[in-house]
């Protein structure tokens, strides 16, 4: 049994968000990189997995050598081996071929990974992977078992849950709440400094996807305060200035 | 050149998102083809044309009930071709983003999810996508002639610009090698207003004390005609299922108003409803982070204005 996990390394989600370079580069200065917290489910689900199967994971970021810290951690949360892609991740479509490239052939039983990247929101990696490699994928899975060939998972709907069966090898985007996120222990980590890590260089794709600049939105007007005993007011401001009740 | 949209349906009724995607596709242009599968109710589909559609497809074969992503894409596929189309349009969902990427992958298109308005074509074809959960934008260009695109609620406005039309049946040429993943089963609230698609969205946090003081919340959420919403401790304690929970791991919204009852406003609940039009705020700590992110705030007993806030709501309509 083989497991590949795909993580993202994002900012830490109480950061301030800014650009640098006229609005076309993220502003890192003062921001804390972490595994994408929808990733960090799919890796302990997979560490989980990996006990119970007793399966070999490996753990794939596409990111330049900044990224490595990131790995790391997640070594030392319980992945076997880390495989970096040597490429700034642009787009959905360019990490996807990346990630079908280096699984292509591999024999990966299960590829997990988060439901979305919590910077760029596409939530399509995981499908566009199913849709390369001609395997199913499910998203946002909160459930995830599996019997011989065949897991049963659960997958949030809007407004409830889809129990869905589906026959290995297939992607799956995971969400809480698949397993608690796992804190590496200091065995852990000091066993990740010498588990391999392998550097790839990309394969050359046109994802046909460009960006053209960042926006941040405009900033919020001031709150008005209404008193608690004077609830008429609010629902007078809702109707007659807001104009939304 | 028509554009294609697929509406998804709920219940029989069609979402309205993707009543609002059609609205999209006829803003940028159209000629508009909508394309519905599995059981929808015939009025709401010939209403399309009220929104922009010129042609209505209907692919009922009952096979097409579950929302089998692959078959789904494959049905999408064939459309694409048989319209001669070369750009699709979806409501971003559970089930339209991955059959959006499914169909992307197949044809070669340039795919951009989370669209929030209409496209600007004056320099390259440039959407504007939601990222950062919500706290930035960003504007890229989509330079393959094939484009699939996938908006978030109000991205377009939905206003009548036509009459019904004629629903054409489409006969769907459906593989059971596509069926890759087998639906068991599925548990889903009824007669609700969905998250996603609410105009209103009222949602209590841990100062609501207890799932017992939810009927409160939900009477409030009536009057409104608001779907419930809540924080991410309400649903990690159980007190609320967690397809309500807002928040950065949990469903974003967009409505015109956002009320935030007993939610203090950490920065990961922020995420999830900061592209909310309008936010009220009440909480009994003045100091509530929350406030700063509002545009009308109450400091006060929930127990106490939830009631108040209600009848007053009755009272003006």
């Amino acid at each position: 049994m083989k497991i590949l996990v795909c993580i993202t390394h994002v900012p830490d989600t109480t950061s301030k968000i800014n650009f640098t370079e006229n609005n076309t580069k993220f502003d890192t200065s003062g921001v804390q990189f972490i595994i994408g917290p929808y990733d960090d489910y799919a890796l302990a689900r997979a560490v989980e997995l990996k006990e119970s199967l007793s399966a070999t994971l490996t753990v794939l970021n596409v990111g330049l050598v900044e990224t490595e810290p990131t790995l790391r951690k997640a070594l030392a949360i319980g992945a076997d081996d880390a495989i970096r892609v040597n490429a700034e991740p642009v787009d959905s479509f360019f990490i996807a071929t990346q990630i079908a490239e280096h699984a292509k052939g591999a024999g990966y039983d299960l590829i997990l990974m988060g439901r979305e990247s919590i910077d760029y929101n596409s939530g399509v990696v995981h499908s566009l992977v199913g849709a390369m490699l001609n395997m199913p994928s499910v998203s946002p899975v909160m459930k995830l078992d599996i019997e011989g060939g065949t897991a049963k998972v659960t997958i949030e709907i809007e407004g409830g849950k889809e129990y869905v069966e589906v026959k290995l090898p297939f992607v799956a985007g995971c969400q809480e709440p698949i397993a608690e996120w796992k804190i590496p222990n200091m065995r852990g980590i000091m066993s990740a400094r010498t588990k391999p890590l392998k550097v790839i260089e990309p394969k050359a794709v046109d994802s046909g996807v460009k960006l053209h600049k960042f926006e941040l939105p405009p900033p919020k007007g001031a709150v008005k305060m209404i008193s608690a005993d004077n609830v008429a007011e609010l629902v007078n401001l809702l109707k007659n200035e807001a104009k939304v009740i | 050149m028509p554009i294609l949209v697929f509406v998804e349906g709920a219940e029989g009724k069609i979402k309205k998102t993707s009543l609002e995607a059609v609205a999209y596709a006829h803003a940028m242009g159209g000629p508009v083809t909508a394309i519905a599968l599995g059981d929808v109710d015939k009025n709401e589909l010939e209403a399309l044309g009220k929104f922009g559609a010129q042609k209505v497809l209907h692919a009922s074969d009952q096979r097409l009930n579950e929302g089998v992503i692959q078959v789904y894409a494959s049905v999408l596929q064939k459309a694409l071709s048989d319209e001669g189309a070369d750009i699709l349009i979806l409501a971003n969902s559970s089930l339209g983003t991955p059959v959006a990427a499914n169909v992307a992958a197949r044809i070669g298109a340039s795919l951009a999810t989370n669209v929030v308005e209409l496209p600007s074509t004056s320099g390259g074809f440039v959407v504007k996508r939601s990222i950062y959960t919500g706290k930035a934008f960003s504007l890229v260009t989509l330079s393959n002639t094939k484009k699939v695109i996938t908006i978030r609620k109000n991205a377009a406005e939905l206003k009548e610009v036509g009459g019904n039309v004629q629903v054409t049946a489409y006969a769907a040429s459906i593989s059971d090698a596509d069926f890759t993943t087998k639906i068991l089963s599925s548990e889903k609230s009824t007669g609700e207003i969905l998250l996603p698609e609410a105009n209103i969205v009222v949602s209590g946090g841990r100062g609501m004390k207890g799932p017992e003081h939810w009927k409160m919340l939900e009477d409030l959420a009536k009057v409104l005609h608001a779907a419930t919403g809540c924080s991410k401790p309400v649903s990690d304690m159980g007190w609320r299922p967690h397809h309500e929970h807002v928040g950065q791991t949990g469903v974003k919204v967009a409505p015109q108003l956002y009320v935030a009852i007993g939610i203090s406003g950490a920065i990961q609940h922020l995420a999830g409803v900061n592209s909310s039009k309008y936010i009220v705020v009440i909480n009994k700590d003045p100091e509530a982070p929350f406030f700063k992110a509002a545009d009308y705030g109450i400091v006060g007993d929930a127990f106490e204005i939830i009631p108040k806030l209600t009848e007053a709501i009755k009272a003006a309509k």
